[in-house]
């Protein structure tokens, strides 16, 4: 049992096996990415008949559910990482974490900007100190704080101490987020989809969602896995596996 | 076809939106491409 429990994850937490692994991965994820967000760019954009009362400018809401998604789940994914980081010492999962904070700023910023944009026909404004909108906003700033927490500190043990410890802390602004919706009498209307419940819109416009959503998540797979695969590379310079790659030039 | 591009009278917000995330989308790949690059030279000048 214990073979079976820790042996998988060990062998894909040593650096050399993620890498060789993860070339072998990347392409399809690429691939199949690509075909969902074909898919549900002409979905959203041409084959969704226009909102009964929002008229098109409901098809922000491809660009908008997706981004707050990924703000949300990648933000999830990276505290999941530096506990695992903090019990066990996983190096893997300290880069994992690294990498992710960039990347989940950006899609915070994007559900952000494209609510706001989609907020000024519809609300009448662009930005409201609502519940939902004010937490986003204050999930930005965890992403930023991580960042930079990463930059100015210059001893990585200690950046990955003191961003973890952040990281974990912030975990809070989750279920305020997801519930403010249903806490406060908000702006922002409540969920469109969920795990629970059956979805509140028709399928024409509920498939280019979830197609839209799986796209944007795999996007977030490609560009993560690129980002550790450079930082492994970094970090393990001196070892023989990356030299050897360095000598045979065959680094993809 | 110009009725498309027009999105109900909505093009300033939904085009607006749109090139926001290919912004976002496509940035992400180009930077993280140049880091590649980067990290190539430098270790092959190592």
């Amino acid at each position: 049992m214990n073979i079976l429990l820790f042996s998988i994850p060990a062998t894909l937490a040593a650096p050399e096996k993620f890498y060789r692994y993860t070339s072998r991965l990347l392409p399809k994820i690429y691939f199949l990415c690509s075909i969902l967000f074909l898919l549900g760019m002409v979905g959203a954009l041409v084959l969704a008949p226009p909102d009964f009362e929002q008229g098109d400018s409901f098809r922000i809401m491809y660009l908008h559910v997706p981004s707050a998604f990924l703000s949300l789940s990648i933000y999830t994914a990276m505290a999941g990482a530096a506990a695992i980081y903090f019990i066990w010492r996983v190096k893997l999962a300290d880069v994992f974490a690294q990498c992710c904070a960039s990347i989940g700023a950006c899609f915070t910023a994007l559900a952000l900007l494209t609510g706001m944009i989609w907020g000024k026909p519809t609300w009448g404004t662009f930005w409201i100190w609502d519940a939902r909108l004010t937490a986003e906003l204050v999930q930005l700033f965890l992403y930023l704080g991580y960042w930079m927490i990463r930059q100015i500190v210059p001893d990585p043990l200690q950046a990955a101490k003191r961003s973890g410890i952040l990281v974990l802390v912030g975990v809070v602004n989750l279920p305020i987020i997801h519930y403010s919706v249903v806490w406060w009498n908000t702006l922002h209307q409540g969920a469109s989809l969920s795990l629970m419940n059956k979805p509140t819109i028709e399928a024409s416009m509920l498939y280019p969602l979830l197609c839209m959503i799986a796209a944007f998540f795999l996007y977030f797979i490609v560009i993560v896995l690129l980002r550790m695969r450079i930082e492994i590379l970094w970090r393990e310079r001196r070892s023989q596996w990356v030299q050897a790659l360095v000598r045979q030039r065959v680094l993809i | 076809m110009s009725h498309f591009f027009q999105m109900g009278g909505y093009a300033v917000y939904v085009w607006g939106a749109y090139s926001l995330g290919a912004v976002v989308l496509i940035g992400n790949l180009w930077l993280t491409h140049r880091a590649k690059r980067r990290l190539w030279r430098r270790l092959l000048e190592m």
